[in-house]
């Protein structure tokens, strides 16, 4: 066996310290009064006005965003990361299958369009993007919050790749079972991805829910606010003022960050299978 | 049930210019079990998944029944089919697994649990109905496959490779269970293999492929006894059929410039076929030199050369053995085969024994 | 290979063979041995993901590369045709150019330090036994928290105030004004970059590592006497298709997905910050309304990605399997 030295134990715990520490201050700065935060710096100690500080950001109007509370943002953002993560379940399995159980024309074709998606991120069409979101009217809704982000072929590809590693007995039993596209589809291959869909639903829910620039752009309306998008909204009040409401965005930051590092921990398992054999 | 009929049918895969099957006549009577045996890539699973409609027919008709099914989807053509994976869906129990395609043909749910209740029963599933598969023994997901065979009730079953899967004990057994089973449902049935033992012992009748295209079709005795050709000869048969470059000269058959049995053919080369089983160790005759003994216990395969020629031969006795041997044959238990073709020349010593059926 | 050259028959009827394939669907190998064969149906299965991408994907990126020939109007009053003047414009512009040379310093030291740091952490997690779950937990945890919260927090940290970091530049006597000096925002941008990027090649790294078999460690345990030659001699090349990999990764992570960190700490303050080109095609378009010339920006952008992503396609493909 391997000896195991202190000094890897060291390194692994600084590791550790480094990344986890801010999170942690985070956390605990969240729930201190914003003057002492100012004179004191951060905390890594538990504070004693945790309840108050949430209870605004979560349910007070205008605490520091305008019109919108922190629980409709918390809201925005499940409805964002769900309802991604569905739509690109959906869209990317149905379209996989089509790919790789189908010999139709211009298959090469179609396969080649919905591939080269993967050229080309959001980031680099961020403009004209806009503009075809609000001639069609999109701005300010939830399709338009997130069906285009739905044009990436990440999904996809995947289901490709596990549909090919199905065996194809399966597909020729079923057929002389009698089961037709989509009986085979639905009774035998959507049940057998289910592992594959949770793993690929954790990814996307991550995705999904920590957009920032899509958001930033489609929603002026404020009760279409993501958490994300009330960062942005945070620090630009923040410019200008006194005394900064940190113990406020420290919240913020902390409700934003909570259900996604949850579901990471709890699911770790199987978020790292799909992690590495998805890539994002 | 139904018999099967295969007319001129062939099969090229599109961008290969070999057809992969070519030319296959078979007629295939009701009740009937029949073994496609070849070597690897000779075509059989092509030819099966063809009369199962996995793979367009090219060429020529296939019939079940009276009906021609080239191109009916493989749900109507009334077959099921064990593979060799098993393909059992890995989300169902054993239960579902067996139903699913009766569910899919709309059956009623009394006649789907009699028959899946049935079919447990004669493959004693019983015990296993609510597992999944990945819960199962290699040897009960073949017998799972092969419920959701019998539970269709189909005209024809069709096995590809269904005991490569299984360790060699349990094969021996399992095969054993599909002919018992298969006697007694009186299907008609397709099998392929690559094991001639396997396809010896469970025919009714055998086709043996090679390329691609028939080279013989009998019953397992019938080929034994009379190979087609030096293919056939070497592949039907363990240890495999010696085969020797000889000549024929004044009707004796001349090994090695020796005579070993009369024979009734024109003088000139021949490919003389011997099977170790058929040799005799003798005083006189043929000089063979002795290489390695391989002990069985009942018997020992002798292996030694005539010249240069290798040949095998089956000994009973446990006397030591000399540096040579001498060996003769029966002349009714001489093979010979045309020299240049490898097809098997008939001669009058030669009576072809055709198994009561 | 041959040295003869393909007659022009031969050529003609592979191009036509190839031809016929590519229009009746047929691949080289087929991707199934057996498939449907219905008109409709896969067109139907199809359709969302077409829809989606030809309104989300096609027609937009179709905009950035005409908008990127005209000078729009700035109060919407139509626009003129002004050929590759937008490009010209953007690559001879210093302002471009600076950004430019930031974003590949930015890339190259985010990525290197992102990885050396995953490779470490990810070596000495493999390799110890008692906590490794603990470890592993803790440093996967921080993968899921957005860019910009990370930037929201890692603000703070560089808050001129109250931070931790410009506490600790006071002390070694340096005035650390994020924001403000170029350098320190860079600094800034780089740790908080860093630290959001390392939890991911970690996981890549440990799952490498963790997948080289038990027999090989075995072997190498023997056959090397010392740790940081087995290192070198074993483990890194086993690692290297990961590491490539990872290469691409990081660095369009370091282009696109830091645009948060740096929107939040810059915020939409150009003057005297650094900045990637992604924000400046972001500021350029949204800030500065010049669409022709940030689409212009865009078009090179998409060029220089495509050739990274068919990079990373390469990988991916060889890199996927399924157990
Ligand atoms: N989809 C295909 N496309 C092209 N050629 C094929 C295809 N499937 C099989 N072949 C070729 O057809 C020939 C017969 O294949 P087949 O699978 O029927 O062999 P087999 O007798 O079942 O062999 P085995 O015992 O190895 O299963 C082989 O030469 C094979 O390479
Ligand atoms: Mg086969």
């Amino acid at each position: 066996m391997q000896k195991i030295k202190p000094l890897d134990h060291l390194i692994l715990i600084l590791g550790a310290l480094f990344l986890c520490v801010p999170v942690v201050m985070a956390l605990m700065s969240s729930t201190h009064a914003a003057i002492d935060i100012h004179s004191n710096g951060l905390y890594i100690t538990p504070g004693s006005h945790g309840a108050e500080t949430y209870t605004k950001v979560l349910t007070s109007r205008g605490g520091f965003t305008g019109d919108v509370t922190g629980l409709l943002m918390l809201t925005n953002s499940m409805i964002m990361g769900l309802g991604f993560a569905v739509g690109k379940i959906v869209l990317s399995m149905m379209a996989a299958y089509a790919l790789v159980y189908f010999r139709f024309r211009f298959a090469t074709l179609i396969f080649w369009a919905i591939f080269a998606t993967l050229l080309l991120p959001l980031e680099v069409r961020i403009m004209p993007s806009y503009q075809v979101m609000s001639e069609l009217h999109l701005l300010n809704t939830y399709t338009g919050l997130i069906v285009p982000l739905l044009a990436s072929a990440t999904g996809t590809f995947f289901f490709r790749q596990f549909f090919r590693s199905v065996p194809d007995e399966l597909l020729e039993a079923a057929r002389i079972d009698g089961a037709g596209p989509v009986k085979f589809f639905i009774d035998v291959l959507v049940p057998l991805s289910r592992t594959m869909m949770s793993a690929i639903f954790i990814i996307m829910f991550i995705y999904g829910w920590n957009q920032y620039l899509w958001p930033l752009l489609m929603t002026t309306d404020e009760s279409f606010f993501t958490l994300m998008r009330g960062i942005k909204s945070i620090l630009q009040v923040w410019v200008g003022s006194q005394i900064p409401d940190y113990n406020e965005a420290f919240a913020l930051a902390v409700l934003a960050m909570v259900p996604p590092v949850a579901v990471v921990v709890i699911f770790q398992r199987m978020f790292i299978k799909g992690l590495t054999e998805s890539d994002k | 049930m139904a018999h099967l009929s295969l007319t001129n049918v062939g099969k090229t895969y599109g961008g290969s210019a070999q057809p992969a099957v070519a030319d296959v006549n078979i007629e295939i009577r009701d009740g009937e079990f029949i073994v496609l045996v070849g070597p690897s890539g000779c075509g059989k699973s092509t030819l099966l998944r063809m009369v199962a409609g996995l793979e367009t027919i090219t060429e020529g008709e296939i019939r079940i029944g009276e009906r021609l099914v080239n191109k009916l989807d493989p749900a109507e053509r009334d077959i099921a089919m064990v593979f060799q994976n098993y393909a059992l869906y890995p989300h169902m129990s054993v239960r579902d697994n067996m139903a699913y395609g009766l569910k899919n043909r709309g059956e009623r749910k009394a006649v789907i649990e009699e028959r899946v209740a049935e079919a447990a029963r004669m493959l004693e599933l019983r015990p296993y109905l609510d597992r999944k598969p990945r819960a199962l023994s290699g040897g009960q997901r073949q017998r799972v496959a092969m419920g959701r065979a019998i539970v269709r009730q189909p005209s024809a079953f069709l096995f590809d490779e269904p005991l490569s899967n299984l360790d060699a004990k349990l094969r021996v057994s399992m095969r054993m269970e599909i002919r018992k089973l298969q006697k007694r449902l009186g299907t008609t049935s397709l099998y392929v293999t690559h094991d001639q033992l396997e396809a010896m012992t469970l025919a009714d009748r055998l086709v043996v492929l090679n390329g691609g295209r028939v080279e013989q079709i009998g019953a397992p005795l019938e080929v034994y006894r009379a190979p087609a050709s030096t293919f056939v000869a070497s592949f039907i048969g363990a240890p495999a059929m010696s085969l020797l470059d000889a000549h024929v000269e004044n009707g004796q058959v001349m090994l090695e410039g020796h005579a070993l049995a009369p024979v009734a053919h024109a003088a000139g080369p021949v490919t003389l076929g011997l099977r170790a089983e058929d040799l005799r160790l003798t005083s006189g005759g043929v000089p063979m030199r002795v290489d390695h003994v391989e002990e069985l216990g009942a018997q020992r395969i002798v292996h030694g050369t005539v010249g240069d020629q290798a040949l095998a031969i089956i000994d009973t006795s446990e006397a030591l053995l000399p540096e040579t041997v001498h060996l003769g044959v029966a002349p009714s238990r001489v093979h010979l085969f045309d020299a240049r073709t490898g097809r098997r020349i008939e001669t009058a010593t030669q009576p072809v024994a055709v198994p009561a059926e | 290979m041959t040295d003869t050259p393909l007659s022009l028959a031969e050529a003609d009827s592979t191009l036509f063979a190839r031809l016929r394939r590519w229009w009746s669907g047929e691949t080289a190998t087929p991707v199934k041995r057996v498939q449907f064969d219905r008109p409709l149906t896969p067109w139907m299965f199809l359709l969302p993901q077409l829809a989606v991408v030809a309104i989300f994907f096609y027609w937009p990126s179709v905009q950035a590369v005409t908008s990127s020939f005209y000078l729009e109007d700035p109060f919407g009053f139509g626009a003129t045709f002004v050929g590759l003047d937008n490009y010209t414009e953007a690559l001879t512009s210093r302002g471009y150019m600076s950004t430019a040379a930031f974003t590949a310093f930015f890339c190259v030291v985010v990525t290197a330090l992102s990885l050396g740091l995953g490779l470490l952490l990810a070596v000495k997690a493999d390799k110890v036994i008692r906590g490794a779950e603990t470890y592993k937990t803790l440093l996967i945890s921080v993968y899921a928290i957005a860019p910009p919260v990370a930037g929201l927090i890692g603000m703070m940290f560089f808050d001129m105030h109250m931070g931790p970091f410009t506490q600790i530049a006071a002390w070694f006597g340096h005035d650390l004004r994020v924001g403000i000096d170029y350098w320190d925002t860079a600094t800034a941008l780089i740790v908080i970059s860093v630290w959001k990027q390392i939890p991911y090649n970690f996981i890549f790294f440990l799952s490498g590592l963790q997948s080289v078999p038990v027999s090989v460690r075995e072997a190498a345990l023997i056959d090397a006497k010392s740790g940081w030659r087995r290192f070198c001699d074993i483990t890194l090349p086993l690692l290297a298709p990961t590491a490539f990999f990872l290469l691409v990764i990081n660095i369009t992570y370091t282009m696109f997905d830091t645009f948060p960190i740096i929107d939040v700490i810059v915020k939409d303050k150009p003057a005297n910050n650094p900045m990637t080109l992604v924000y400046k095609v972001y500021l350029d378009g949204f800030k500065g309304n010049d669409i022709g010339g940030s689409s212009a920006q865009s078009v090179i952008l998409m060029v220089v990605v495509a050739l990274l992503t068919v990079l990373q396609f390469r990988f991916l493909e060889r890199r996927v399997h399924y157990g």
